[in-house]
């Protein structure tokens, strides 16, 4: 084996002997070669019991190289009995004793990573894999693979490192822990190429798809917990996570812990497990889309989110339900969420160019639309319902929500009120209500609010208004108004809480019969020409 | 009187009037509580308290605390640059001070008589009425709309209990006709 030199002889010897597979050896000599771990397990052993053999004889160098073609000789003839044999637990190959490679037919679970660089790196595990992620039906064009490891593989490298490290001092050698090749790196070199060769697409660590691996190996669990005794203050027990033992406290924990107080709880070189991991989840993700656009409300009788209460709905549908079900089935996504510029109430209209919302469509099966299917779906939207219609449907990046929520506090709004006073009026006298121009409000809480919302003051700023008579008790009021004002409790005082309101300007009892939103003055999202 | 009317005629409208008379046993104090649907309740005088006769001037109106609550806590916090926050702590009592005026003699009365409005109903303060704090007179001219005195809101479980011990308007003008019939 070219990659291997003279100084990593102590290592393959003690390694070999304590029950570790090849790939953990070649990870604890430093190989780099991404190539070399993607070799058949067997060959691997052989290579590593030759080069054993080979420096019995040899007292010089013995940079052993491994030419390819031999190489897949070996593989075509084992290819077979490959998948036969690797799943019996049994006696291990007695490296370096002088046998040329006798193939056991038992392969013994790796003690250093429980099976995760032997069978889970194997064919039929990348084919259990893509299965579950052909049957889930996603578009993705490509995948991040994302492993979770059970914390004791931690535990275990540190003893198998703390052994060779002990081996390496005799003979004036030194090996960093950061020096080896990380398990999931190695892990990931030799499943990636295979994965994406069965999913047709590259991986990519940006990606959006994402296929997830959780392992487990219940049988060591509780080889964590002498660091417990040994680190107390690295576990705090969380409230949500159902074990006080997660990767990071363990990882944390070894870093502090010296050397003889490991040794004192865990054996090194670490015991051989009966068993291999087990693959406890393959669970498949989409990054969220986003879908926004401008809606318009015609029903004085429809809520912007369901309203229920004690399990009963109190009004049927609602502005968003109308929006999102289309989406939902279309990008077959598993929830949503749904947000907007501002609200209405349940009895006020939104008129003009509608009001900016956005969609968060969770976990999509779906990502690719087209502008065309796009209006579609637009189209089908607006067919399905009179009581609200869309406009420039389209998908948008999670950073152009900020520009709507922007609009929220800081655009202005203009209003139709239909208002209704005690006292009989001529034109002459709300003619004044014209003039008033940047008009300062100080609102406190609406009492019709009060109850989910906390007691403050708020000061808002009426820009303009323009009265539009229309009998002694009745007159149409247009006022253009800064964000987060309450249009209704201008109108009727509510209980002289917000000052001034039209009762006072008018010197009567005032109240709102209807309330539409002529305009909400933000430019986001962008027109789409129709 | 338009004022005060439930229908349309304003802010009261999306309210259920509630009365509660002769409160702590003192003869014609009554008072009124508008029950939003949302469980906010407006504390108000009614039409045959006192205080709304003709002859009373209100001569300030303070809040106070009684011994075992908290200090009074009119803390102003804010979260946005705009909203100011106000919060209300510990007052139970309303103490209004007013000044009665004999009609009949032209020398104003120079003793003080007090008052201790208590809630009606049980909940949490949510604001006092800070108008007719400034303006005591509010409290007459207008009490049922911006001279109202609290607002209380009950707790979720015991919103709908609430109201067990109050009379409706036809319960309480029944009251108002046995009070005329027994005092003639």
């Amino acid at each position: 084996m070219s990659s291997l030199s003279e100084k990593d002889r102590p290592i393959v010897q003690l390694l070999l002997s304590t029950g570790t597979c090849p790939r953990c050896i070649l990870r604890f000599c430093c190989v780099g070669s991404q190539m070399l771990y993607r070799h058949p397990h067997k060959d691997l052993m052989k290579d590593l019991q030759e080069f054993l053999r080979n420096s019995q004889e040899k007292e010089d160098t013995v940079c052993l190289d491994v030419v390819d073609p031999p190489c897949k000789r070996i593989r075509l003839e084992h290819g077979e009995e490959g998948a036969d044999d690797l799943n019996h637990n049994g006696a291990i190959p007695s490296a370096g004793d002088g046998n040329s490679a006798t193939e056991s037919s038992a392969v013994k679970v790796c003690n250093v990573c429980l099976g995760i660089l032997q069978e889970f790196c194997e064919a039929d595990f990348v084919k259990k894999v893509c299965q579950k992620v052909n049957s889930a039906d996603y578009q993705f064009t490509s995948f991040v693979f994302s492993v979770s490891l059970p914390p004791q593989l931690s535990v275990r490298e540190h003893a198998a490192w703390l052994g060779v490290k002990q081996q390496m001092r005799n003979l004036g050698l030194a090996l960093a822990k950061d020096d080896i090749v990380q398990l999931k790196e190695a892990y990931k070199w030799i499943i990636h190429p295979q994965l994406s060769e069965e999913l047709g697409v590259p991986a990519d660590g940006k990606s959006l798809f994402e296929v997830s691996v959780v392992f487990a190996h219940p049988e060591t669990d509780e080889e964590c917990h002498f660091l417990a005794t040994a680190c107390p203050d690295c576990f705090k027990p969380a409230k949500n996570k159902q074990s006080v033992f997660t990767r990071m406290a363990v990882i944390k924990a070894l870093e502090k812990i010296k050397e003889e107080d490991f040794l004192k709880y865990f054996p090194c070189p670490p015991s051989s497990p009966k068993n291999l991991c087990d693959a406890l989840e393959i669970q498949c993700n989409n990054g969220a889309v986003f879908v926004a656009g401008r809606y318009n409300k015609y029903s004085r009788n429809l809520p912007q989110t369901p309203w229920i209460i004690d399990g009963e709905r109190k009004l049927e549908s609602s502005v968003e339900e109308l929006i999102s079900e289309h989406l939902m089935a279309e990008f077959k996504a598993d929830s949503f969420n749904f947000s907007s510029s501002g609200r209405e109430d349940v009895d006020v209209r939104t008129l003009g160019n509608g009001r900016p919302f956005a969609i968060e469509l969770v976990n999509p099966r779906r990502i690719r639309f087209t502008a065309e299917e796009m209006r579609r779906l637009q189209q089908a939207i607006n067919d399905s319902s009179d009581k609200i219609q869309v406009r420039d449907l389209q998908l948008v990046t999670r950073e152009a929500i900020g520009r709507m929520k922007e609009g929220e506090e800081e655009k202005t709004k203009t209003y139709s009120a239909l208002i209704w006073t005690d006292k009989a009026i001529q034109r002459e006298d709300i003619a004044f209500l014209d003039d008033i121009k940047e008009l300062k409000l100080d609102q406190k809480t609406p009492l019709r609010v009060l109850h989910r919302r906390p007691l403050a003051v708020r000061c808002r700023l009426i820009h303009t208004m323009k009265s539009e008579y229309i009998d002694e008790h009745h007159f149409r009021l247009h006022l253009k108004t800064q964000a987060g004002t309450y249009i209704k409790e201008f109108v009727h005082g509510d209980f002289g809480r917000t000052k001034p309101n039209i009762g006072s300007l008018l010197n009567r009892t005032a109240d709102i019969l209807e309330l539409d939103v002529e305009s909400v003055d933000v430019d986001w999202p962008p027109t789409l020409a129709d | 009187m338009a004022e005060g009317a439930a229908g349309p005629g304003g802010a009261e409208r999306y309210f259920t009037r509630w009365y509660k008379p002769d409160v702590k046993g003192r003869p014609c104090e009554d008072f009124c509580v508008l029950q939003h649907s949302n469980r906010i309740c407006v504390i108000t005088l009614a039409e045959a308290h006192p205080l709304l006769q003709s002859g009373k001037t209100i001569k300030n109106i303070n809040y106070q605390i009684s011994a075992n609550c908290s200090r009074l806590q009119n803390k102003v916090s804010g979260k946005s640059k705009r909203d100011i926050f106000i919060r209300w702590r510990g007052i139970h009592h309303l103490q209004v001070r007013f000044f009665p005026f004999f009609s009949y003699l032209n020398i104003p009365h120079t003793s003080t008589e007090s008052e201790h409005f208590c809630s009606c109903i049980r909940g949490r303060l949510i604001e006092v009425n800070e108008n007719i704090l400034s303006n005591p007179a509010l409290l007459q001219e207008k009490p049922s709309t911006e001279g109202y005195i609290a607002v209380v809101l009950p707790k979720f479980e015991e919103s709908k209990s609430i109201t067990q011990g109050l009379l409706t308007q036809k319960e309480y003008e029944e009251v108002l006709l046995k009070r005329r019939s027994s005092a003639s």
